[in-house]
Formats: C-alpha cells, structure tokens, sequence
C-alpha cells in the first residue's frame, strides 16, 4: 500500500469510526465471554459442591446443568451478535473507505 | 487417478475380504451393515475427490478450494475438523463415566470459537493467502518466521496426526474387526488420496459430507434417548443417578486445582486459534463477512453437537451400563464392577446398538470412520501446505517459483506425511499417547497463537521478538509437558493418577499457563529492545497492514471460475 494513500486511509473518519466501533465491540464481547467462562470454571476449581446443588429439594437434576448449557448457547449468541453487527454496519463502514480509495 | 482409485478398492476389498474369512476365528463378529455404509461412504468420498480432481487446477485451488466456498459450508467444515471421532467418543465416554466433568470438558473446548470470531478471524481473511504464516511473516522477515511458523505447524499436525490415527487404527480393528496395521495403512492411503488429487476442495467436502452424517446420527440417538423418558431431562437425569450416582450431577475431579482450570482454559482457548488446519479454512471463504458467517455457524454446530454428546453420555449410562450384552464379561467376573466392551469410549458406539439394531450399529461406525478420514485429511493438508507454501516456496525459494511446482511439492509433501503418519500410527500402537493432543494444544497456543495475535495487533513487534519469544513459548510447551504428570510421571515413572502427579517434576498437566506467559513476555522484552533499523522499518509497516486486517483493501479475492 502507498505511503499516501495509507495516510488518506487514516485520516479518514469512516475508518477511524470503523476502527474504534470495531474495537471495542470486540473488546467488550471477548471480555463477556472470558467473565462467563472463567466464572464459571473457577467456581467449580472453588467451590465444587455449589454447581451440585439440586434445583429443588425433590428433583436430581443440578444447578450445573443448566448453567453449563447456558455457558453453550451463551457462546453461540455472542457469535450471533458480533457477525450480525458486523456483516452490517461494519462492512457498511469499510465498503465506504474501499469506495472513497477507488474515486481516487 | 483412475487407476489409483481401483487399485484402492481392489486393495480395500481384499483386506475386508482376508478378514471375513479369519472372522470367523476372531473373537469380534463382522458387522455387514457397517461394512456395506462403509464402502458406500468411501465410495462417495471417492467420488468427490474424482470431481475435485477435475477443479483443481490452480495452487490457489489446491490450498483454498478456490476461495469460493461460502459460510455456512466453511462453518460445516470448520466443525467437521473440531468434531473428531476422539471428541465424539472421547466425550460421549467421559460424560458416561464422569458425567457432568464431561459437559465441563466440552465447553472448554467451546468458548475458544467466540474470540476467535471477535479477534482474528478478520484480520486473519484480510492479511492471508494459504497459510497463517502468510499472516504472521507479513510485515515481519519471511525466513526466520515462516520457518518458525511451518515448524509449530508441522509439530501440532505431527502430533494431532499420531493421536488420531493411533486412535483409528484401534476403532477400526474393535468395529470392523481389521487388523490394527491395515487399518492405519488403510487411513493413511486414502488420507493422501483425498489430499493429493482433491485438494482442499475434496478436503472440505470430504469433511461437510461427515460433518452432515454424525450430526444426524447423534441427533437420532440423542431424540431417541430423550423419547424414552418423554423429553424430560428430569427422568432421565433420576434414572441415570439411580444406576450410578448422584454424584454423576456434579463437578467432580476433571478440575481439581484453581492453576489446573486456568491452564487448561488457555490451553483450549488459544490453542484452538493456533490449530493450522482450522486457520487455513479461513481461506476457503471469499471475504471477511463470509468468514464471520462461517465461525457464527461452526459454534452453533459444535455447540449443539456437544449437547448431543452430553444427551448420548447419559443415555448409555441408563441403556448400556449395567446391561449384560455390552457388558465384559471377563472383567466383571475379576472385579464386581460393570466395564463395558472396548471401554468407556465405546459408550456411544453401543449406544448405537441399543437404539437402532445392527442396521444403526453400522452405521455409526462407519460415520466415526468417516470421520477419521476426514479429519486427517485436514490435518494432512495443513502440514503439507506448511512444508510447501512457507519452507519450500517462501523460504527456500524466496517467493521465485511458480504455483504448478509449488503444488507438485505440497503433493509429495502429503505422500510423505502419509508415509510418516503410518509409520508412527504403528509404531506408537501399544505407547501411551493421551498426553500428545494436550502437547499439540500447548504447542499451537505457546508458539503460533501469540505470534500471530501479536503479529495482527501490536505495532511494536519485531521479528526478533517472534522468533525468540515464539521459540521460547514452544520449548517451555514441550519441557513441562515432558517433566508433568503425563510424560515423567505416567511413561517415565510408570505410574498413574495422584501418584502420577507427586512424582512429576512439574506437577501440572497442562503447561499453557505458564508456556503461553514465556511466549508473551519473551516476544515482548525481544521486541522492544529491538533497536535494529530493520525492526524500525517493521513497525512502521504496522500502519498499512493495520488498515489492509481492517477494511479488506487489498486481501486475496476468490478465483475467476
């Protein structure tokens, strides 16, 4: 790439909005995600006996099943999220750098 | 090509046949329906590859399919890698014999995906060619990284391999009651064949076609199991505790210390962004939105087939255990307890019986063969593109060479890779291997994970302080794990479990944590205090690179037909 045309690319605010939008959206879901799990791991490395306990006193099934089920789907979604965002609003964002490179 | 494929299927004949006739002798009757889905599944594959052959054309093909494959194929594909027949039946046992411990398990294995999504499934589209060296070496020296990259490649595929052929070698001789040698020569030939003549094209199919087929069959166990018990986790989960139990509810020994669990969360995590074979699918889609699409639905697929597998754990618990056909007889006459035929991991394949009969029997495990198959194959290319795109024509070529000889060599590279592949599987036959999948995950997140995070996001990075700090996260992967409870304590001391540990020099089985900090620090401290003018120059390339990850100015495209 051309020393000016990386210059143009940065002074661009399409592209610096990109960047920051960019950025801390995947900032803020990676650190969800990294929260969700190692919350859930180090619970278990703590208190092992909590994620046993039973969701009524008459039923076997255990608070741990539908919270590692919730940590499952709680994944997907977040995948849902990012790539619904950024198949939108942030390839809208870059198409419109790649637009402004070509009219030059 | 067409003379190779039946001289396979003549070969392949032979070898079922030699065994039908000693069957009879042998102690595991042939399962024909197996057989027959077996035949049907490699014919198909056959079949793929015979019409990939004919597409790939270019080396552009050959590495990438083209670039053409969309989202949705690419996510099937990029589960079909992550859902091996080790995770299929190494889970579905765990969760039979552990039972929650095994829904711990698979949800390490889960929460990688999401960041790679958000961190570098983009930057990596955007900056690459074939291989996640491309990215790495961008701005930084090719030689030295490329060579460090297609060694951490080579060594995580190396090893990857050896525990899935060792693994299938076993499966096939328990399923189709083959011998253990034919059956590793067996899923080595066709592993070549697929790779060579087909390419990734054949690759991905390959691995769409499976990912298909063990989604529906665990899907069919899975409802099948949950129809008993009327949908109601409730009564299942009550019976389950009933023939085992309670504790089966509940978090046990899987994550015993707080050092332990972070270990092997990074382990996974990054580990799973350093796989070679899954970076390189990446390349199969034509644009930075469909390699979104392709980690959104790879998730969504891995995600409910880890459900499957928690579903189909708890259903052999309460239709295989303790049932006098599945039942070792031998051993429960030692010790009282109720081992299964062929151990835990075989929990789903007898599953497979209990619900469908013979018929389903077969067919799951010619799905699980099928996705030996597939999964070598990916492994296969990864390494053989590692061998031809970044040592032969990068480095020791400097970029001078054409695609036609660049494929030729990723063609005997994969030949080789094969040879070796059979030769290990053999050889390593009767060792221990649980520790080689854990070392192929360490090495992958110690050495090419913070390369490459680093290499997309920080500007300061030398490539002095890759291929030291790389260096140093790689050797400080492979040491732990040679000095842990795995290696030093189970092979070298011969022992097992708790006193496994004790005896280890490094008491922790999984070194990430500490490997995965050298790695950090290692590229860091080397970066900075890097003064040399071609370091300079590196950083200042940040800038171009930064804008091309970001926006997709200037990335490969997908080819013309």
């Amino acid at each position: 790439m051309r020393k000016e045309l990386v210059e143009q690319i940065k002074n661009d605010p399409n592209y610096q909005e990109l960047v920051a939008k960019r950025s801390s959206f995947s900032i803020i879901l990676t650190v969800a995600m990294l929260v969700v799990y190692f919350a859930f791991i180090l619970t278990i490395a703590f208190d092992p006996k909590l994620l046993g306990t039973p969701l009524s006193s008459d039923s076997v099934t255990t608070i741990g099943i539908p919270i590692g089920m919730g940590v499952i789907v709680f994944a997907f979604v977040l995948t849902g999220i990012y790539t619904k965002r950024a198949n939108s609003e942030f390839d809208d964002l870059a198409n419109k750098i790649k637009n402004s490179v070509k009219d030059n | 090509m067409q003379r190779a494929l039946t001289f396979l299927i003549l070969s392949a004949l032979t070898l079922f046949a030699s065994d039908a006739i000693q069957g009879e002798v042998q102690k595991q009757g042939l399962n024909m329906s197996a057989i027959v889905m077996f035949f049907i599944f490699v014919g198909a594959t056959l079949g793929i590859t015979y019409w990939a052959a004919k597409r790939t054309k270019s080396a552009k093909d050959f590495y990438t399919a083209g670039g053409g494959i969309t989202g949705f194929q690419n996510g099937m594909a990029i589960a079909g890698d992550y859902m091996s027949a080790a995770s299929f039946l190494g889970i579905s046992g765990l969760v039979y014999s552990k039972g929650y411990d095994g829904l711990i398990y698979s949800i390490g294995f889960l929460v990688g995906w999401p960041i790679i999504l958000f961190m570098i499934a983009e930057p990596l589209r955007n900056l690459g060619k074939y291989t996640f060296a491309d990215v790495a070496s961008y701005r930084l020296k090719q030689g030295p990284i490329r060579t460090l990259a297609a060694f951490g490649s080579i060594t995580t595929v190396i090893l990857y391999l050896i525990a899935q052929i060792v693994g299938s070698g076993k499966l096939i001789q328990l399923l189709f009651g083959l011998q253990y040698e034919m059956a590793v020569v067996l899923v080595g030939v066709l592993m070549v064949l697929y790779v060579t003549f087909g390419g990734m094209l054949a690759t991905t199919w390959v691995q769409i076609v499976k990912a298909f087929l063990l989604l529906a069959g665990a899907t069919f166990m899975a409802v099948a199991v949950m129809a008993h018990y009327d949908f109601s986790f409730g009564s299942l989960f009550s019976h389950a505790t009933e023939l085992k139990d309670a504790s089966i509810m509940s978090p046990g020994k899987l994550v015993s210390d707080p050092i332990s669990a972070i270990s092997l969360a990074i382990a996974l995590m990054f580990g799973t962004a350093g796989l070679p074979h899954i970076l390189m699918r990446f390349f199969t889609v034509s644009d930075a939105k469909e390699a979104r699409k392709s980690v959104f639905y790879a998730t969504g697929f891995i995600g409910y087939f880890y459900i499957l597998t928690f579903i189909i754990g708890f259903g052999a618990i309460v239709m295989v255990f303790q049932n006098p056909q599945y039942l070792d007889m031998a051993k429960h006459a030692v010790d009282g307890k109720f081992p299964i035929l062929g151990g835990n991991d075989m929990a789903a394949i007898h599953l497979s019986h209990a619900v469908g009969g013979d018929f389903f029997l077969g067919f799951i495990s010619a799905v699980a063969f099928a996705t030996i198959l597939a999964v070598v194959s990916g492994l296969t290319l990864a390494g053989a593109s590692a061998i031809s795109h970044d040592l032969y024509a990068s480095v020791w070529k400097k970029g001078q060479v054409d695609g036609m000889a660049e494929m030729r060599v990723s063609k005997i590279a994969t030949v080789a890779l094969g040879i070796v592949a059979i030769i290990l599987g053999i050889a390593f036959e009767k060792q221990n291997i649980a520790f080689v999948v854990g070392l192929a995950f360490a090495i992958a997140a110690s050495a090419n994970f913070p390369i490459l995070f680093l290499s997309m996001y920080w500007r300061k990075l030398t490539t002095r302080g890759a291929v030291i700090g790389g260096s140093l996260g790689l050797l400080t992967a492979v040491v732990l794990v040679i000095l842990g409870p795995s290696v030093w304590g189970e092979i070298v001391m011969g022992l097992k479990d708790k006193e496994a540990v004790a005896a280890a020099i490094f008491p922790y089985k999984y070194p990430a944590l500490f490997s995965v900090t050298v790695a950090f620090v290692g590229i860091w401290f080397f970066s900075i205090t890097d003064k040399s003018e071609s370091a300079k120059a590196e950083q200042e390339a940040f800038e171009a690179q930064f804008i091309r990850s970001q926006t997709g100015i200037g990335a490969e495209g997908a080819s013309e037909h």
